[in-house]
């Protein structure tokens, strides 16, 4: 798997939707990587344990495939640190309060059919691709 | 949970970070790329997507199916397309389109001590008190 070729990205999606399949039957909750973090921010959150070991994991098991796989390495950052915090306030405010993000809202409702998850997606991407067409066209 | 269903949580969180790092999802050129639809598109992150929504679907239907009755399955949200739902979803989307880090690959940047993820990361989580303090956490 040090070539990336488009097997990568099924490979990659077919563990991700196990992955929240898994997570599912386990907590019992849609396992959307913004709910879990958020949820682990407020205090009275009563499963907070299962949300971090979940994260955790996440980042371990990244880690892991950095190391093993030249493909997974593969890092092209492409905004100024000061971009990349003005994004991450947004993704913050933006999931939260849209009640989900690429995963809860993407992975898990697109795939139950959740019909405000499929209107949400399409807004996100929707805003993502004007976004970046603005960015590299107006800005840059 | 006991101690066998939080491993069993730790080995799924495991396979969604590979996941993630395996698909190219935490690189963000290629996250950008699929969004610069007018440019170089890069079709990858569809393929993810198709791929996860196919294999969390079908294993949910065929759960609800065929699974035991003592699984407590969450059901899909009955939730209106409401105003807080529309402006979230497109305050992430310029965020996404901005930095090309959702939630999950910032985490998983995290575990190469990638700068921006170690910048992202917090404010991420600003503003997400920042939007439960203000909104609640559920929408």
């Amino acid at each position: 798997m040090d070539h990336y070729t488009l097997f990568n990205p099924l490979i990659g999606g077919i563990l991700i939707g196990l992955a929240s399949l898994v997570a599912t039957v386990l907590s019992g909750k849609i396992p959307g990587i913004s709910g879990v973090f958020g949820r682990l921010l407020v205090p009275a959150t009563p499963d907070k344990t299962w949300r971090a070991v979940f994260l955790l994991g996440l980042i371990g098991g990244a880690a892991l495939s950095f190391v093993l796989w030249q493909s997974a390495a593969l890092y092209r950052p492409m905004r100024p640190l000061v971009v990349m915090a003005i994004a991450g306030l947004l993704v913050g405010f933006g999931t939260r309060l849209g009640g989900g993000c690429t995963s809860g809202h993407g992975v898990c409702g697109v795939g139950m059919g959740a019909k405000d998850s499929i209107a949400a997606t399409l807004i996100f991407m929707g805003a993502g691709m004007l976004t970046v067409f603005i960015y590299h066209r107006v800005i840059q | 949970m006991k101690a066998g269903k939080l491993f069993l949580i730790l080995v799924a969180g495991s396979l969604f970070g590979a996941g993630l790092a395996i698909s190219g999802m935490t690189d963000p050129a290629r996250v950008i790329g699929f969004l610069d639809v007018f440019g170089a598109w890069d079709p990858a992150l569809i393929v993810v997507m198709a791929g996860a929504v196919g294999v969390y679907g079908l294993g949910m239907l065929a759960l609800r199916r065929f699974g035991s009755q003592s699984l407590k399955l969450p059901l899909a949200s009955a939730s209106p397309i409401d105003r807080r739902l529309i402006i979230g979803a497109a305050i992430f989307g310029v965020g996404w389109g901005l930095g090309g880090f959702c939630p999950g690959p910032a985490l998983a940047n995290l575990g190469a001590l990638r700068v921006e993820a170690l910048l992202f990361v917090p404010a991420m989580a600003i503003g997400m008190l920042v939007a439960q303090r203000g909104f609640g956490a559920d929408r």
